[in-house]
């Protein structure tokens, strides 16, 4: 049942000229035995209603941890959010008391997990398991929760549903699986859907059946969805504008097309330079030169100056902050002009 | 590109059944899993054949078998005139050193309680006739410096490389006993995107330098495509199509080779929202059952009543210059690229 809480519950209907949910240099570190690892320094970015924001980076790159901090679900120690804010609607996530964050968690925040088969309990059927959102969050009773979970099912387009809403989730096959995940995370029609690579463990034309779902029900309810991924295509596909993250900084913001025309730091550019092309069939791809960066031991100013082939003296003193480039645009590289017109490189 | 030799790898009609037994004291068979069910293809020195399919269609067990790490229900696989399916003892020993294998998962397929130089000298332990005992420790040090690694952390152990590091001791192991075809399963799958570019240049640098031939399986098709010379497209432990890499990227002939190009996302946002996407409706079926016919017609959106009945054999169909298995085979550029 919902208990009576002192906090101030983020506000609903209009928005103003407030952002749907916007992360303000947030940093988290986790206390660990060989030392304090920083795995996300600063981070900023937001989001509005029906807008897709795709965050890049590789394993590392702190995505995945930015999107469990506005979820609330870091383990807390050893992990630690030293600075930051988390506004959701205005108000601030990281300030509300523990009974608060769980009225926003799952109801107006939810989130889609890479691996469906370890997120879902393997010993209850998935109508159980969709129906426990309606029976916890909403108090509704076993009946009615069952009906909606095989509404819920209907909608995510897993056929049969009312045959199959008493299976386990192994009688399921991954791309069902990962739909009834989906199913969980819009049970409550949350307001942000944060989905940690959705499509990484299927096959292609099981992934393109389950980013058409997304879409369409991003479409049907406005919701904002955070697409957290490694993969520069599904980004292409589907999202309206990109935060690329690199040793738990953003280095660059962009909208989709400016990023993949002209990316404005060396990283994205050698991303984008190193997937394989038809035109260069036969010849040596470009490889990003080097290791991604330990967060025990991060380089001194700029975290990617040992892999940057545009690396100055400066980059290894100073850490450039994000520079603005236009309105929706930002790159942390000192030299993003020399970038942008690809002097070098 | 690589150079074209003579053939090295003739692959003949090729099947894998996996039984399904029931009862625990008196096994009866009642049915078999068809991993691989009739795959013929040829392999020619230096050159790429890139494997690509779904999970589940057979392209690790096909290349089990090709390592004769299981062996085939029938059909044949032949290394150089010599069928290794049905090779014993001394000369299935002998043959093995000629095909070796680079695996998905580096952080598995690594002891981490041996060191580099044990890891990449233990084929040496095997095949003592391709180093002698005083010798292995240099040849394991050339080893490291061929696949671009530091000689000198020939004492390490894997949990002190990374992801790109430890594949690449996986291929300096694959290398060691001087084979002639490589068998690499889904080799970059599991690196961070930008250490795959640095793989899969090393791939083909060797490639050159050792006229190595290789077996490519992955399920990255832009990957495929820029490492390979031919391609074959696995579905349901069929091959349904086998060409030249231009012709199944330009011109595929089968439905599912147009879906699966059509359902990989383009790194370019440019014109997003015209371009033609075919969605395949459901999963494939189970291997242990497939449909009659054509294992591809209860997805298909061309199938009709012959689909069923007969099952389209894989040849070189009216209008296309390659192997295709599909009644209704017609190709259609999907892509638009190049």
């Amino acid at each position: 049942m919902r208990k009576a809480s002192t906090d101030v519950l983020p506000a609903e209907g209009g928005l103003g000229d407030e952002p749907l949910l916007a992360v303000e240099n947030l940093h988290v570190e986790f206390a660990t035995r060989a030392g304090v690892v920083r795995a996300v320094n600063g981070v900023s970015y937001s989001l509005g209603p029906g807008e897709t924001l795709a965050v890049l980076g590789e394993s590392g790159s702190g995505k995945s941890v930015t999107a469990q901090a506005i979820m609330g679900i870091l383990d807390m120690p050893p992990a630690r959010i030293p600075k930051g804010e988390i506004r959701f609607r205005g108000t601030d996530l990281l300030k509300l008391s523990d009974e608060a964050r769980t009225q926003v968690r799952g109801q107006r925040i939810a989130m889609v997990f890479q691996d469906a088969l370890s997120s879902l309990n393997p010993v209850f059927t998935v109508g159980w398991q969709i129906s426990e959102m309606f029976r916890v969050h909403r108090g509704m009773s076993k009946r009615d929760a069952y009906n909606k979970a095989v509404e819920l099912m209907d909608k995510v387009r897993i056929p049969a549903a009312r045959q199959r809403v008493n299976d386990y989730p192994h009688q399921f096959s991954g791309g069902m699986r990962q739909r009834i995940m989906i199913a969980m995370s819009i049970a409550l029609d949350p307001e942000v859907l944060i989905a940690d690579e959705p499509t990484t463990a299927l096959d292609v034309t099981v992934q393109a059946q389950i980013m058409e779902l997304l879409a369409e029900l991003q479409r049907e309810s406005n919701m904002g969805m955070i697409l957290i991924t490694h993969d520069l295509g599904v980004v292409a596909d589907v999202a309206d504008k990109i935060a690329v993250m690199y040793g738990g900084r953003i280095v660059e913001n962009a909208s989709v097309h400016d990023i993949y025309k002209t990316p404005a730091h060396p990283y994205t550019k050698g991303l984008l330079e190193s997937i394989p092309r038809v035109d260069l069939k036969g010849q040596e791809l470009y490889a990003i030169k080097g290791l991604p960066p330990n967060l025990l031991d991060m380089p001194t100013g700029c975290a990617f100056h040992p892999r940057c082939p545009y690396r100055q003296d400066n980059c290894v003193t100073d850490n450039p902050p994000l520079y603005e480039i236009s309105g929706t645009r930002s790159s942390a590289c000192h030299y993003w002009r020399e970038v942008l017109d690809g002097d070098q490189g | 590109m690589a150079t074209k030799g003579e053939r090295i790898l003739e692959v003949r009609d090729l099947v894998k059944h996996f039984p399904l037994t029931q009862g625990i004291l008196f096994k009866k068979q009642i049915g078999a899993i068809k991993a691989v069910d009739g795959v013929s293809f040829d392999l020619n020195r230096g050159e790429t054949l890139g494997i690509v399919g779904e999970s589940g269609c057979g392209k690790s067990t096909l290349a089990k078998v090709l390592m004769a790490l299981e062996r085939p229900t029938s059909g044949s696989v032949t290394i150089n005139g010599r069928d290794i399916a049905k090779a014993k003892g001394p000369e299935l020993k002998r043959m093995r050193r000629n095909i070796q294998m680079v695996m998905q998962d580096p952080y598995t397929s690594l002891n981490p309680r041996m060191t580099v130089g044990d890891i990449i000298g233990e084929p040496f332990d095997i095949h003592t006739e391709v180093a002698p005992k005083g010798d292995r420790r240099r040849k394991v040090q050339e080893l490291l410096e061929v696949v671009g690694l530091n000689p000198d952390h020939i004492n390490r152990y894997p949990h002190q490389f990374s992801g790109g590091q430890r594949q690449r001791i996986g291929i300096a192991r694959g290398l060691a006993l001087q084979p002639e075809i490589i068998v690499c399963d889904e080799p970059v799958s599991a690196l961070d995107v930008s250490i795959q570019a640095q793989v899969i240049n090393l791939l083909e640098r060797l490639q050159n330098e050792f006229d190595l031939a290789y077996i490519f399986i992955a399920h990255d098709l832009s990957v495929v495509r820029h490492i390979s010379d031919r391609v074959a497209v696995m579905y349901l432990g069929k091959v349904v199509e086998l060409g030249k890499d231009t012709e199944i990227y330009d011109k595929p002939a089968h439905p599912y080779t147009q879906a699966l190009l059509s359902a990989v996302p383009v790194p370019d946002p440019e014109g997003r929202e015209q371009r033609e996407r075919i969605i395949l409706q459901g999963d494939p079926p189970s291997p242990a059952n497939p449909p009659s016919g054509c294992r591809f017609r209860t997805r298909c959106w061309k199938a009709q009543e012959i689909c069923a009945e007969e099952e389209p054999l894989l040849q070189i169909r009216q209008g296309t210059a390659h192997e295709s298995a599909c009644h209704f085979a017609e190709t259609h550029d999907v892509v638009h690229v190049g």
